[in-house]
């Protein structure tokens, strides 16, 4: 839901072409979140409330230093914790700053089929746009991280907008920005992948991480918020975070091959009842007087549904 | 810090302990990160809990709380052992070779020599250098090994005068003497063995090893390019022995040639914005601003006090040391004109006699306990929370109740200003306590300017952002409103002794509303007669212009300082601490631009010692300051921690602050209470005897106080070890104010071990009680595999923690939660003899479920 000028490269359920694009070739934004680094100090998720105007939120101790179980939809940054047994290096307190992935092919919008609700814009970020919303909740089941959450008062669904309000007037995000230790970074695409690479080298090579690596998923086409993780092998132990993420086969289904069915499907029966007219002609009614009328033409008809 | 923040990034080692940098001290704890990132730095993380410090260490040991000299003192020994130590450092920059005198005995039974059970001291007279020459290389067979005490050690019934470091210490540069410092420190510390060190931490043996190896890497074969760092917070003073925990991290620095050093020294880090200035100010009870000694009523007069408190150089004669305390006389005697004004004069001393004279003990929980026993009648509380502090906080309510008036300046209604609501008084004993108790609303840290100091040294200026709202007031106002009227008292009623309130000197602007400013630029000090120099005889300062720094002291009166380490902060150039240069020409993180650093700008203490005898730095790569030859000076990118054209042939040592000029490995006498090599000593409560002599279990020196609240339990009542913390959520006791801090962690809770809670038969979030021998805590637990049961000399023991923000005071996002016990109901009012900090780290207690 923001006020941002970013260029619109694809926008959710909109037949025709997408204004203004290729027109201003923005580079690839992207997110690192170094988990190796992070000390789940949750600055980030209080600079997230802040600049985005949410406020307190009603939570509860649940033998966690997690503030919630789950992000909500005026709670888009949590720091998830685990208390894992390594098979090799022992006790580790995992710590995943979890928030919208910014996925290239994004399963949200694939989902969304109102008009302009969702849009990826070309450096990457994806975006909601409330006021196009209709709350259907599709975004929700397309997502494969569980990221957008509906907000039952606004009737509206919202998520994480890599403070596409700060980048695009040349900022950092507000938990980038936070960031005490430098465990999280913010820049190019190529430049954070780099960096993550390097990184994740140092890891095996200097502090006995042997399964260290970056966090990309190629399920989705890369996602614009990647992470270096001790044990690339095991995803899952930082907070369910999902080892090959990709759209749900149902959203597949239905925004691809049967979208296409059903439209074909639609054409065809159009095209049908022309062949049919032409073969057959007027379909003749019996009146009740026994006489044959014919059917009136969609013009006269004066409302649809209108007769028994 | 003997190093900085900043610094923390040039490190190749980090031994993190007792302390939790990531979560109490996260901004600063980046630069750790960049160590391991930019430098491959190693992190070693020794605590109680797995933190979250621990989540990016790269080793992690679970030690039991309280154990920390022996981890430290087995350390010792393994680098002795493998020969990982700074040969050259060692003999030429500590008091290693310094021979110890005859009779001087190692505390095999727990006790060094001198100790006298009736008093509970120590006569430290055997504590001292030996007087002589040079004995390297001279036979010693004869020499009486340490351990056995020696005949003649009986000690006299009225302790004689005390003693002095000899002018001509005797020596032996080859570390071969028995009764050198070495020797004496390898045989103290050869009995902290790895199997020891086991069976008293709780550590096991390959993982101890594992541990103090890495640490130890850096000095392989004595190779001095690699620097490492010991890290430190209250984790380690909050024990009965506190301050010998951490005079065993500075011997091991010593020992592998750290301190002075970019990336190494011994690093306190200290847990407010502003606690290091305060330190400074002279804000315990036994020190004055820029730490000159507090007068005791047998220094008579001004003369009597700087002959104690001025050291006079005690080394090997060959060598040089430029003892910079010998100024002492210029620092009081410009601090008493501070004070006085022209009321100070060189004929009555400069007023010597107004200041007040410590007669004994004034520190935290000596005041508390003299308020319950009714000598302390009120209490100004400004910006702390003395009932949550504790220890004993049922101690201190219970004296609360007792006094006639307490006074709270504070931007909340707090814990203290609410004693008489505390859980457990009825409505009926309300009634009964009398105390007036009175809340001044004051400004908070975003409506005042004025200087803070962090524990880096750096003296920063910060500027007001809003104005107080309200009827707050700023502190100084506050402040100024009672000195100005109680000062009008005395000028109209008189009383005892008048003259220091009335020749005060209160000479600020505005009286009522001074000038954090203008305190600040009477901190650095101004001149008040021209000051000339001493071989040209030019006027280098005029009458009334401010001091460029200490080294313009004079002990004649014509100089005004607040507080000799500060000066330099405010100079006629202007505000120092107010300038924001961010270039760093070394690349090690100087910022000599970058605010002001108390001493003279340095950032790095001891930094000549980063160089080798000849002036040549250690590493290359990090070039902090070097002897330049042609102009005859010492130059760097800091500033020089040394006298500026001190050759290095002239053997200066390079801690000038220490009459011997050396670091010492040994403290001789009058430099601490309780021995002069750190011995380790249980916990007051404990759940095992020391293992080392189970006689003499505790710390001799620690007297208990005798209040009905003063109590101690057994560990076969109260079996598990407690010890408390901070988490990263919360800021002390001040966020469970803040909506924001209240969401990320809501609730006050326990962490239990898995183990236990499947012996008790508790479940995470279940509502448990932590009973003490003082007081019972109520909260959910929190059970955790990150902390594990420890095996104590063959004895399984459980270690819990708890987190000390939550209280019965908070807004009403934090209302309607379950108990609002302060944690500080648990921990015992015992303190450390040297720094009277009590022992909040380490303490017995029993679980329930509740």
């Amino acid at each position: 839901m923001s006020q941002a000028s970013a260029e619109i490269i694809r926008i959710s359920g909109h037949a025709g072409s997408v204004p203004g694009s290729g027109m201003n070739r923005e580079f690839q934004v992207c997110k690192l979140i170094d988990t190796t680094t992070c000390i789940g100090c949750k600055a980030c998720e209080v600079a997230c409330l802040e600049w985005n105007g949410y406020t307190f939120t009603e939570t509860s101790f649940d033998n966690s230093y997690q503030t919630m179980p789950d992000t909500t939809w005026n709670y888009w940054n949590l720091i998830r914790f685990n208390e894992y047994e390594h098979p090799d290096h022992g006790l580790m307190l995992l710590m995943r700053k979890d928030q919208c992935m910014h996925c290239e092919e994004p399963g949200c919008l694939e989902a969304c089929p109102a008009d302009g609700a969702i849009v990826q814009y070309a450096n990457g970020i994806i975006d909601f746009q409330q006021e196009h919303c209709i709350g259907c909740g599709y975004c929700m089941t397309g997502c494969p991280f569980n990221i957008p959450k509906f907000s039952p008062t606004a009737r509206k669904v919202f998520k994480c907008t890599l403070c596409n309000d700060r980048v695009s007037v040349g900022l950092e995000p507000a938990c980038i920005k936070a960031c005490p230790t430098g465990c999280l970074h913010f820049g190019t695409k190529p430049e954070m992948k780099e960096l993550a690479e390097t990184r994740a080298t140092q890891l095996r090579d200097v502090s006995g991480f042997s399964n260290a690596g970056v966090y990309d998923p190629s399920g989705v086409s890369g996602t614009h918020v990647i992470y270096v993780l001790h044990d690339a092998t095991r995803t899952e132990a930082y907070g369910g975070l999902p080892a090959n993420p990709r759209i749900p086969w149902t959203v597949q289904l239905w925004k691809k091959p049967l979208r296409w069915l059903g439209n074909f499907a639609m054409i065809a029966g159009v095209f049908g009842v022309f062949i049919h007219y032409l073969r057959f002609g007027p379909k003749i009614i019996e009146g009740d007087d026994g006489k044959l009328t014919p059917t009136p033409r969609p013009s006269e008809e004066p409302r649809l549904g209108g007769k028994a | 810090m003997t190093n900085g923040w900043v610094d923390i990034k040039n490190t190749d080692m980090m031994l993190i302990m007792g302390g939790n940098p990531a979560e109490n001290h996260p901004c600063g704890f980046k630069w750790a990160m960049e160590a391991k990132r930019n430098r491959n730095a190693k992190l070693i993380s020794v605590d109680p809990r797995f933190t979250r410090t621990s989540a990016t260490a790269d080793l992690f040991l679970q030690i039991r709380a309280g154990t920390d000299i022996a981890f430290l003192g087995g350390l010792i020994r393994y680098a002795i052992e493998n020969n990982r130590i700074a040969k050259e450092y060692l003999v030429n920059y500590t008091n290693a070779a310094f021979i110890v005198k005859e009779g001087f005995k190692l505390p095999e039974d727990g006790l060094y020599s001198g100790f006298d059970s009736s008093s509970s001291s120590y006569d430290k007279s055997t504590w001292n250098y030996q007087e002589g020459g040079d004995f390297s290389g001279q036979p010693h067979a004869a020499a009486p090994p340490a351990h056995a005490a020696p005949a003649d050690a009986a000690h006299p019934a009225t302790p004689a005068p005390p003693p002095l470091l000899p002018p001509n210490v005797a020596y032996d540069l080859t570390l071969q003497h028995p009764r050198c410092v070495f020797q004496l420190m390898r045989q103290q510390y050869s009995r902290y063995t790895p199997e020891l060190v086991e069976r008293i931490t709780g550590i096991p043996k390959e993982q101890y090893i594992k541990a103090i190896d890495l640490f130890t890497s850096i000095r392989k074969d004595g190779d001095m390019k690699k620097a490492g760092t010991i890290i430190y917070a209250v984790g380690w003073t909050q024990h009965t022995f506190g301050t010998q925990i951490i005079r065993t991290a500075a011997m091991i620095q010593l020992l592998l040639g750290n301190v002075g050093r970019a990336g190494g020294g011994v690093n306190a880090l200290r847990g407010h914005s502003n606690i290091q200035g305060a330190t400074d100010m002279g804000g315990l009870a036994d020190g004055m601003p820029g730490y000159l000694k507090v007068p005791t009523p047998a220094d008579t007069d001004l003369a009597a006090y700087l002959k104690r408190t001025t050291p006079t150089a005690s080394k090997p004669v060959p060598w040089d040391s430029f003892n910079y305390y010998s100024n002492t006389p210029k620092f009081m005697v410009s601090l008493l004109k501070a004070l006085y004004g022209d009321a100070a004069t060189k004929e009555n001393g400069f007023a010597y006699d107004y200041f007040p004279k410590v007669d004994r003990d004034y520190s935290w929980t000596h005041i508390w306990d003299d308020m319950y026993n009714g000598k302390v009648k009120g209490m100004m509380a400004f910006g702390m929370n003395g009932v949550m502090i504790g220890p004993d906080t049922n101690k201190n309510i219970n004296a609360l109740k007792k006094a006639d008036w307490l006074v709270v300046g504070e931007i909340y209604p707090d814990e203290t200003s609410e004693f008489w609501k505390a859980p457990g008084i009825t409505a009926d004993e309300q009634k009964t306590i009398n105390t007036t108790v009175y809340r001044l609303p004051c400004a908070g840290f975003a409506e005042k300017d004025g200087s803070m100091t962090n524990s880096a040294r750096w003296v920063t200026w910060k500027y007001a952002a809003v104005p107080p709202p309200g009827q707050a007031r700023l502190d100084q106002d506050i402040l100024a409103q009672i000195f100005l009227r109680v000062r009008d008292l005395y000028k109209k009623e008189g009383g005892k002794f008048p003259d220091p309130i009335l020749n005060a000197s209160w000479a600020y602007a505005d009286a009522e509303h001074p000038s954090l400013s203008q305190v600040a630029m009477e901190l650095n000090g101004r001149t008040l007669a021209d000051q000339k120099d001493d071989t040209t005889g030019q006027v280098v300062l005029k009458a009334g212009q401010q001091l460029p720094g200490f080294a313009a002291l004079k002990d004649d009166g014509t100089t005004v300082c607040g507080n000799w380490i500060y000066s330099g902060m405010w100079t006629e150039a202007g505000p120092q601490c107010q300038r924001r240069g961010t270039e760093d020409p070394s690349g090690l993180g100087v910022f000599p631009n970058w605010s002001w650093s108390w001493p003279a700008n340095r950032r790095i203490l001891y930094n000549r010692a980063s160089c080798n005898p000849d002036g040549k730095p250690w590493d290359p790569e990090r070039k902090q300051v070097w002897w330049n030859e042609a102009a005859g000076k010492w130059a760097g990118a800091d500033v020089p921690d040394f006298k500026p054209d001190s050759h290095p042939k002239d053997h200066m040592g390079p801690f000038i602050m220490n009459p011997e000029g050396v670091g010492r490995l040994f403290a001789p006498i009058g430099v601490l209470a309780d021995g002069p090599f750190p011995e380790h000593y249980e916990p007051f409560e404990s759940p095992t005897k020391n293992l080392l002599h189970p006689d003499q279990s505790t710390n001799p020196l620690v007297k208990a106080f005798k209040t009905p609240y003063d109590k101690l339990g057994t560990p076969e009542e109260y079996s598990i070890v407690c010890t408390t913390y901070r988490l990263t959520e919360h800021y002390h006791y001040w966020t469970k104010n803040n909506p924001m801090n209240v969401q990320l962690i809501p609730e006050p809770f326990v962490e239990i071990p898995v183990e236990l809670a499947e012996e008790k038969g508790i479940r995470g979030t279940d509502m448990i009680k932590v009973i003490s021998a003082r007081g019972t805590y109520i909260a959910k637990a929190f059970v955790t595999k990150r902390l594990k049961p420890m095996m104590i000399d063959g004895k399984k023991v459980y270690q819990i923690g708890l987190p000390i923000h939550q209280g019965f005071r908070g807004i009403p996002e934090d209302e309607g939660r379950d108990a609002r016990t302060p944690a500080n109901l648990l921990t015992p009012a015992v303190v450390d003899p040297n720094a009277h900090t009590p022992e909040s780290k380490g303490f017995l207690v029993k679980v329930e479920k509740a």
